[in-house]
């Protein structure tokens, strides 16, 4: 080791370059998506929803493995975008893919700060009994604005523009899949810099000691509240790509049951991490695809058992259990 | 010495239960008083009360000139009132650098920011080093909180509360739970605050008190019943009762 003058050197770095991590996971996830689309050239409509789905699951992420609350009515934020984005087309005649996305980043946006202002009044069990309630405030509200939702009927007659005029979303749902991993691609590079930027290790603070955090001088609740605000967002997004990629809205975007498999996939896959997310997404919509279709009758018993034996023999999930166990190893070796 | 912070006929009371009753100190920079009391003397509510964390049911608190008593805890902590912990509360999964950094980006505003690394930050890196290496914590600027001896988390406390530039530091038994053996260290990182910070500590331990001292506070039945040098304390007739009951004063009682 040499001795450095600069004093940034002193305390030396901690291990493993974040730079390097973040290459790897974009191109984790490019490798990811390539397969995808060479393996299941069919089934692209598939693969498009769990790229939705991944990132309502992480928007999740951000507000319950970053920062420790719990909440069973995200799917709030991804079906604000959902019909933002679906009304800006059906309603208003703006069919640019894009501005419609812009639509649902804001929609996720405010409704994650309405929601914020709401749920922060409370904490622990009381506070999870309001994200319920909220969802169904949602969905009660899309149910009811039938002349611009469609209601039950869902929203339809959403017809997006080619993407920058070139790309016209295509009966196989090609274009849509792309479009698709690029908002992926770059919610995520957005979200590595957010969760290992200063407010990202803030939040970190509020989840295990809150009152820590205030005797820092810091507010927990306004820093959570701008943590549901980037939390809509991203999952406003999710809730966009929904709408451009099937041209129709239904109720089902803002429901309980969405809110809840959404925290079963991050479960899943692990809380705390951007990967984890992604694999729980992944690894529940795949079973959930494969064993309905093997299996239709008992397909629910399943899902239920494979949750049972990760929640058991592998708390931290999926990714999460693997990443720990190479993390051992890799000190094991050193 | 202009006074940097005062406490002014401080009273609280739960009920018919009066817990904080009149209470009343004012302290300049460079002061370094311990408060000390037998048990359920109402030490922890007089913390909670002067931090903020309980509003109070008559009284004053003034920070800098400035009266903060209807300003919340997190206030406070932004006018340069700052405690630290009688049981350490650390994060344990983050680091003592992350810690402190944390603590100084707090300070100037920073704490919010969405991008970058603290690391790559020389200006809180230089402020960081220096605080750690002080305490003698360098070493283990990147280990986790929970991989760290507890005395060297009580010093981790220590540099975290003057990370946010304190004036008034309220020290709550600073040494508590801490091995014989790493007193000694933490003594030392006592004697090395700041000159001009204005320090007040609550503890048990009577050598530290002495040591650290100039001047002593006695709290008993939420009334200060003695103000004074610490060579005078242990002399005092009423400090005498306050901790030993009525035993020493039995004849006295009618």
């Amino acid at each position: 080791m040499t001795l450095a003058v600069n004093t940034q050197t002193i305390l030396g770095r901690p291990r493993g370059g974040s730079f390097r991590r973040d290459l790897m996971g974009v191109a984790v996830i490019a490798v990811f998506a390539a397969a995808g689309y060479i393996l299941f050239p069919d089934n692209l409509a598939l693969l498009t929803r769990i790229l939705s789905v991944a990132l309502l699951v992480l928007a999740l992420d951000l507000v319950t493995g970053y920062c420790g609350v719990a909440t069973l009515g995200h799917a709030a934020f991804f079906g604000s975008g959902a019909y933002a984005a679906g009304i800006l087309s059906a309603h208003y005649g703006i069919n640019d893919p894009l501005l419609m996305t812009l639509g649902g980043i804001v929609a996720g946006a405010v409704a994650g700060l309405l929601c914020a202002v709401i749920m922060l009044r409370a904490h622990g069990l009381p506070q999870l009994v309001l994200s319920i309630a909220l969802i169904y405030l949602f969905h009660e509200l899309a149910n009811k604005a039938s002349s611009w939702t469609g209601g039950s009927d869902g929203l339809s007659g959403i017809m997006p523009d080619p993407v920058f005029g070139l790309y016209e979303f295509d009966l196989f749902g090609h274009t849509a899949y792309f479009f698709g991993v690029a908002l992926l691609l770059i919610a995520f590079v957005l979200l590595r810099l957010v969760v290992r930027s200063p407010f990202g290790m803030l939040c970190r603070g509020i989840k295990e000691d809150p009152l820590r955090i205030r005797a820092m001088g810091a507010s927990p609740n306004a820093a959570l509240a701008k943590m549901y605000v980037i939390s809509g967002a991203v999952a406003g997004t999710g809730g966009a790509l929904s709408a451009i990629s099937t041209q129709v809205v239904a109720l089902d975007a803002l429901s309980f049951t969405q809110s809840a498999e959404a925290l079963v996939m991050l479960v899943l896959g692990g809380t705390g991490s951007l990967f984890g997310a992604l694999a729980g997404t992944l690894i529940f919509m795949l079973f959930e695809d494969y064993v309905s279709a093997a299996n239709p009758f008992h397909w629910l018993t399943m899902v239920g058992a494979l949750l049972i034996a990760v929640v058991l023999f592998a708390p931290k999930g999926i990714y999460g259990t693997a990443a720990a166990y190479f993390t051992r190893r890799g000190e094991a070796n050193r | 010495m202009s006074a940097v912070f005062e406490v002014a006929n401080l009273k609280r009371s739960f009920g018919g239960l009066v817990v904080t009753n009149d209470v009343s100190l004012s302290m300049a920079p460079g002061d370094r008083i311990a408060l000390i009391g037998p048990n359920g003397a109402g030490k922890t509510t007089f913390v909670n009360l002067v931090t903020g964390n309980l509003p109070p049911s008559s009284g004053e608190v003034r920070l800098g000139g400035e009266t903060v008593t209807r300003i919340d805890a997190i206030g406070r902590v932004r006018r340069g009132l700052v405690r630290s912990f009688q049981v350490t509360r650390l994060f344990q999964d983050m680091t003592p650098a992350e810690h402190v950094g944390l603590a100084v980006l707090q300070r100037d505003g920073r704490a919010g920011r969405l991008f970058g690394s603290f690391l790559n930050m020389p200006e809180v890196m230089a402020e960081v080093s220096e605080l750690l290496e002080k305490l003698g914590l360098a070493e283990l600027a990147h280990r986790k909180v929970r991989e760290i001896a507890y005395g060297q988390q009580r010093l981790l406390e220590i540099a975290v509360a003057l990370a946010l530039k304190p004036k008034v530091l309220l020290l709550d038994e600073p040494a508590a739970g801490v091995p014989q053996s790493d007193t000694g260290r933490i003594e030392q990182a006592l004697a090395d605050l700041p000159p001009d910070l204005a320090v007040l500590m609550i503890e048990h331990d009577m050598d530290l008190v002495f040591r650290f001292a100039k001047r002593v506070i006695v709290l008993a039945a939420g009334t200060i019943i003695f103000d004074g040098l610490p060579a005078d304390v242990t002399k005092d007739a009423r400090v005498r009762e306050a901790y030993l009951g009525n035993y020493a004063n039995a004849s006295h009682v009618a």
